[in-house]
């Protein structure tokens, strides 16, 4: 398929899926309950569940994908791996860490733990960054064992706070770090966020195409290495960031969908970043319809769910290549 | 006006010593070798005078330019560099492998046009893979993923091109293709040539630059430099020559 077909039908099946789960839930609504609620002529509490609940979560566990897919689809390149994953550099490790001391002390208004994952993801960003970046000399080996290996630090801090945790908080804690949409409170930031870096990452696409040809042919073409890489690096980290705030941890969404996105025959950037933002949107928004529905009223937390598809597709995938 | 040039250069890796005082004059229409053995520093010599390294002690010129006061695009618009090694993590198709090699001529927004892509499909048949533009580059052979190489440095257009073996993986009708082609320039590109095969040089290059263990470079016409005696001592190998119907060839006498 051309690379636009693909793309003009990964949006209009997102805006159709996007409507589409505005039916469903614990409370089965008609068209015309959907329909007028979203014109704003329906005055029952029937609106609220559209408007308020639904409407706002479906749009959140969309932007909530597509930056994950876009911020893979660039964490891929930088650390020149078709596999990497947005959280391999310890983005959402940090973001973790800094929400559940935040549900240790007690927080729990949703801005403040929103406000401390951020604080965290940054924390965690700037750590690698500076760990990773010494005299200039940033391969992305360097930078992916770097990453890595704080990854795991955080991976312990984690473990240790579920350790000591008073058991009326562990539910909560468990939820946000196997991805929860149902904190998300910000979908306007969430897709502000998303679109800026859309557009960013456009301005970046070409020189992706460069860079992943490697780097020392990227540089004999006239590409400044040192300040793509903490372009690229910063992007991506504060598009994972983001999503992170909205859902906590969502595995496999952002390795999984470029990676899909490539196989379809999508390989050059311009249109593989577009791509992968509406596939990963697309992803989470079907995991967080079927975690919140399969068993209604009960939810499931969506990395569940995530995972579930992600994990078969994934070896699936695998097994399909080493067989080329 | 030279392309390039460099004037008392030194360069030293952990204390080895691959250049010392070496000044190097490459102009519009010569062909260039560079020889010598393994690890004697053809492949860092060649990175600096693409620019891609630091230098250390003295100078490189790109037409006349210093290489410290150009921009990477700027360089890139001048001087291409066909590397020993091509790294690919990535899908995607030969055609757009050798498209990024119009990237140094284009705007960041700019996408290519109908022209480039004339210009990447002409190279692909330079190389001899004329139908392989929709191909997976993941699913090429040695040879056929150097010759992709080949057309992408073809594209990039530079007055100056360095080429680092070229004809490694190629086989015997390939590297004379390649060298053909790409040394029967119009006397407004230099080539710069580093080769294992001395006999090469002879056919395909009018300069050559020796580089023995001790860095003290010889250079000068392949004519004047290439004799058996300057080859073994820098082999620290016998090697003898032979001629045949007026072309020499040297080959090497087993101990």
């Amino acid at each position: 398929m051309r690379p636009l077909a693909f793309i003009t039908v990964l949006a209009l099946l997102s805006i159709v899926l996007i409507i589409s789960s505005l039916f469903m839930g614990s409370i089965p609504l008609s068209w015309k309950t959907v329909w007028l609620s979203l014109l704003g002529s329906n005055t029952e509490t029937s609106s609220m569940i559209v408007t308020e609940l639904r409407l706002p979560r479906a749009l959140a566990a969309f932007a909530t994908g597509a930056l994950l897919a876009q911020a893979g689809a660039l964490m891929q390149v930088l650390v020149r791996n078709p596999l990497a994953d947005p959280y391999i550099l310890g983005v959402s490790g940090g973001a973790a860490t800094a929400v559940l001391i935040g549900m240790l002390l007690g927080f729990t208004s949703a801005f403040g733990l929103t406000s401390l994952a951020f604080i965290g993801a940054l924390v965690a960003m700037f750590l690698v960054f500076v760990l990773a970046h010494q005299k200039g000399n940033w391969t992305p080996t360097r930078l992916l064992l770097t990453g890595v290996v704080i990854a795991a630090g955080w991976g312990a801090a984690i473990s240790l706070i579920l350790t000591i945790s008073p058991s009326n908080n562990l539910h909560g804690m468990l939820f946000w770090l196997m991805g929860d949409l149902s904190y998300s409170n910000s979908v306007s930031f969430a897709f502000t966020a998303l679109i800026i870096g859309l557009i960013l990452s456009m301005l970046l696409s070409s020189q992706l195409n460069v860079l992943i040809r490697g780097d020392k042919l990227a540089a004999t073409l006239g590409i400044n290495l040192k300040q793509l890489h903490i372009k690229i690096y910063i992007l991506a980290s504060l598009l994972t960031a983001a999503a992170v705030v909205q859902a906590g941890s969502i595995g496999f969404v952002g390795f999984i969908v470029p990676h899909l996105i490539r196989l379809a025959g999508i390989t050059d950037h311009r249109y593989l970043l577009p791509a992968a933002t509406l596939g990963g949107g697309l992803l989470v928004l079907v995991a967080d319809t079927a975690a919140r529905t399969l068993i209604a009223p009960q939810q499931l937390p969506v990395g569940i769910i995530t995972a579930l598809i992600g994990i078969p597709l994934f070896l699936y995938l695998l097994q399909r290549e080493a067989k080329q | 006006m030279s392309l390039l040039s460099c004037n008392k250069l030194d360069i030293k890796i952990a204390e080895k010593q691959i250049c010392h005082n070496l000044s190097l004059t490459i102009n519009p229409g010569e062909n260039w070798a560079i020889l010598g053995m393994n690890g004697c520093g053809k492949t860092t010599l060649l990175h600096h005078l693409a620019g891609l390294l630091p230098v250390q002690a003295g100078e490189i010129q790109v037409n006349e330019t210093n290489i410290e006061q150009l921009s990477r695009r700027q360089i890139a618009q001048q001087l291409s560099l066909l590397l020993q090694h091509q790294e690919d993590y990535f899908p995607g198709t030969v055609l757009e492998a050798v498209l990024v090699g119009r990237h140094p001529h284009l705007k960041s927004w700019q996408w290519e046009t109908d022209s480039d892509k004339q210009l990447a499909l002409e190279a692909l048949q330079l190389v001899g893979l004329n139908d392989f533009a929709d191909r997976a580059i993941l699913t090429l052979s040695g040879g056929e993923r150097q010759r992709v190489a080949l057309a992408t440095l073809l594209v990039q257009q530079t007055a100056i091109r360095l080429l680092d073996e070229p004809v490694n993986h190629l086989d015997i009708h390939h590297q004379h293709e390649v060298m053909k082609m790409i040394s029967s320039n119009n006397n407004q590109v230099a080539n710069v040539f580093v080769l294992h095969d001395v006999n090469l040089a002879v056919r395909y290059c009018d300069h050559v630059l020796l580089m023995p263990e001790n860095g003290e470079t010889i250079q000068g016409s392949c004519d004047k430099i290439l004799t058996p005696e300057n080859l073994s001592a820098l082999y620290q190998h016998p090697i003898r020559e032979i001629t045949h119907q007026q072309q020499r060839w040297f080959i090497a006498d087993s101990h």
